[in-house]
């Protein structure tokens, strides 16, 4: 249970995991919509160029990553970039998950849409957009989930009062 | 401020192809047959169901912003109250995803008790869907007799932790304490009896001729739609893929029990129904085999400054004294990173998605949890049939609110 190696930075996990099939395919794509690569505690964290998500989600899922299993944000206030989006996408075949995550500026960032790619991250990004108030470009129906429709703030940001009256 | 950009439901533009007879109307959130608190907007034409708008939040606490304003070991009794039906399998999860973070080694017996635990409590949700879905369709006197069952479960539950299902019994670096000395012959009698009982059920549903219409080539979800909509669990393997978290990426030791993972490739509510009772009967193999080899030693960590020590200790050594208070009023710092746990719970993966920023507080708790997605699968299982199918549906995908909404 207990994963000694620890890989810090992009150089360091191409070399040492030069055979991983999720890395294999996103270099075979586009080496540089891999903006930075992380391997610890014997998980894969692959941060791609925000702009780029959606193709990459694409490529990880013909390269045998097919099942999407969570999808949600964290706010990194008062920190810039602000928000980080990740993606636990999980292979059947290769019995094995991967991370990819996003990096996005501002206070009223957005990104790709999965839903294309995984239909099932509907949900999952109405959530994060109900919770973090990131949107999602091109998500057939972008409402809040949680919340009442006419609620404001987002209570999953950090900058959000925990206590008090709204 | 970011806007909506949606359509509400009531004011959403009718199907495509939608005639003039297309009736919109409301389902829950308190009706009987949604087991809970959902709200289900339909678009009828007559008797067929046209499109169906899941609305939920209705149970929405806010769990996983109150996680980030407390201890990490004060987020387990949260994690109980999320899937109320499956406690154990929350408190396994979370523990799993914190022991991973802090890279701490879990002594063989404590896992094996986690194994029957989690088995145990995936048997207690097991046991309630049956009855329940029993009873939406009409059997009711299922019901009766796989809740009397399941109150053994929470008995055996109760002398363990001192609660019937709030029972934050697994903690971070081990187990609450020791279990009580009659806590294995009580397992044992329970799972011995069990099989019978399982066919009784199985004896009263399995031939019942109305229980076999309502059910068999109803809901028919595709195991590509299965992968598509993000569904785990029975309802996944009942639509022909075969994969289980516990077989194939296994925790806690699950490599070290034999079980079969069944499986079925019709993909209807009535291969949902015979996938979990197989389901039950392989839980009881894997309990039998924890009993059975059931190794000695501590139930907790050797890690005094995460693990609370003995009472007996806490009372008598000073050491221990110091470092009880400590864990108590200040917490226990966590190394900085981020990491994701799955595990096979009694309706499907559940994942806890946990950062860590370096303090003695969780930075952010995601909990993924099955029903969640699997509720996005519940249009293209009703398309085009009649509003009573669905009620059988929603019987036969398990969901509960509480882990839907959190």
């Amino acid at each position: 249970m207990v994963h000694a190696m620890t890989l810090n930075g992009r150089t360091a996990v191409l070399e040492g995991l030069a055979d991983h099939p999720a890395l294999k395919a996103i270099l075979a794509w586009n080496p540089e919509a891999l903006a930075d690569a992380k391997f610890d505690r014997g998980e894969l964290t692959l941060t791609i160029q925000p702009e780029r998500i959606a193709a990459a989600a694409a490529t990880v899922l013909a390269a045998g990553y097919n099942f999407l299993e969570d999808l949600t944000a964290v706010d990194w206030f008062p920190l810039s970039p602000r928000f980080q989006v990740s993606y636990h996408i999980l292979s059947h075949l290769n019995k094995e998950h991967i991370r990819l995550r996003v990096l996005l500026e501002g206070s009223d960032p957005a990104v790709d849409s999965l839903t294309s790619v995984w239909p099932s991250a509907n949900y999952y990004e109405r959530e994060v957009f109900d919770l973090f108030g990131i949107r999602f470009e091109g998500h057939p129906n972008l409402r809040r989930i949680m919340m009442p429709d006419e609620w404001e703030g987002h209570p999953l940001r950090k900058d959000y009062p925990v206590e008090g009256y709204r | 401020m970011v806007d909506s950009v949606g359509t509400p439901i009531l004011q959403a533009p009718p199907a495509e192809g939608a005639k003039d007879q297309h009736m919109v109307i409301n389902m829950g959130p308190q009706h009987p047959a949604t087991h809970g608190v959902l709200r289900l907007v339909l678009e009828i034409d007559g008797e067929i169901i046209v499109r169906v708008y899941p609305e939920i939040g209705y149970l929405h606490t806010g769990i996983e912003k109150t996680c980030e304003a407390k201890f990490y070991q004060q987020v387990v009794p949260l994690t109980d109250r999320v899937n109320y039906l499956d406690p154990l399998s929350n408190n396994l999860c979370y523990a799993l995803a914190v022991e991973k973070l802090l890279g701490l080694e879990i002594p063989e017996k404590a896992q094996w008790l986690r194994v029957l635990l989690a088995e145990l409590s995936r048997l207690n949700s097991h046991l309630i869907w049956l009855g329940t879905h029993a009873m939406d369709i009409g059997a009711l006197t299922v019901f009766l007799y796989t809740f009397r069952e399941r109150e053994e479960i929470l008995r055996i539950f109760e002398g363990l932790a001192g609660q019937r299902m709030m029972t934050s019994y697994i903690r971070i670096g081990g187990l609450a304490m020791e279990p009580p000395l009659d806590f294995l012959d009580r397992v044992q009698g329970f799972i011995r009896s069990l099989p019978e009982k399982i066919d009784e059920y199985s004896n009263l549903l399995t031939g019942n001729p109305i229980f076999r219409g309502r059910l068999q080539g109803v809901g028919y979800l595709s195991p590509a739609d299965a992968i598509a909509l993000g569904v785990t669990g029975p309802p996944m393997r009942a639509s022909g893929v075969d994969f289980d978290l516990r077989r194939d990426i296994p925790y806690s030791g699950y490599e070290k029990f034999q079980f079969q993972v069944p499986t079925s490739t019709v993909g209807d509510c009535w291969a949902r129904y015979e996938v979990r009772l197989i389901e039950m009967r392989e839980s009881i193999k894997i309990i039998q085999q924890a009993l059975d080899g059931m190794p000695e030693g501590s139930v907790k960590a050797d890690a005094p400054k995460i693990v609370l020590p003995d009472r007996e200790k806490m009372k008598t050594q000073m050491e221990a004294l110091i470092h009880h208070f400590k864990i108590v009023t200040e917490g226990f710092n966590v190394p900085a990173g981020e990491v994701y746990q799955g595990i096979e719970a009694g309706h499907g993966q559940t994942g806890y998605y946990v950062v860590s920023d370096g303090t003695a507080k969780p930075y952010r708790v995601h909990m993924r949890y099955p029903s969640f997605a699997t509720l996005q699968a519940l249009e293209t299982m009703c398309k085009g049939r009649m509003i009573a199918d669905m009620v059988a549906v929603i019987g036969s995908i398990d969901i509960v609110l509480g882990e839907i909404d959190r």
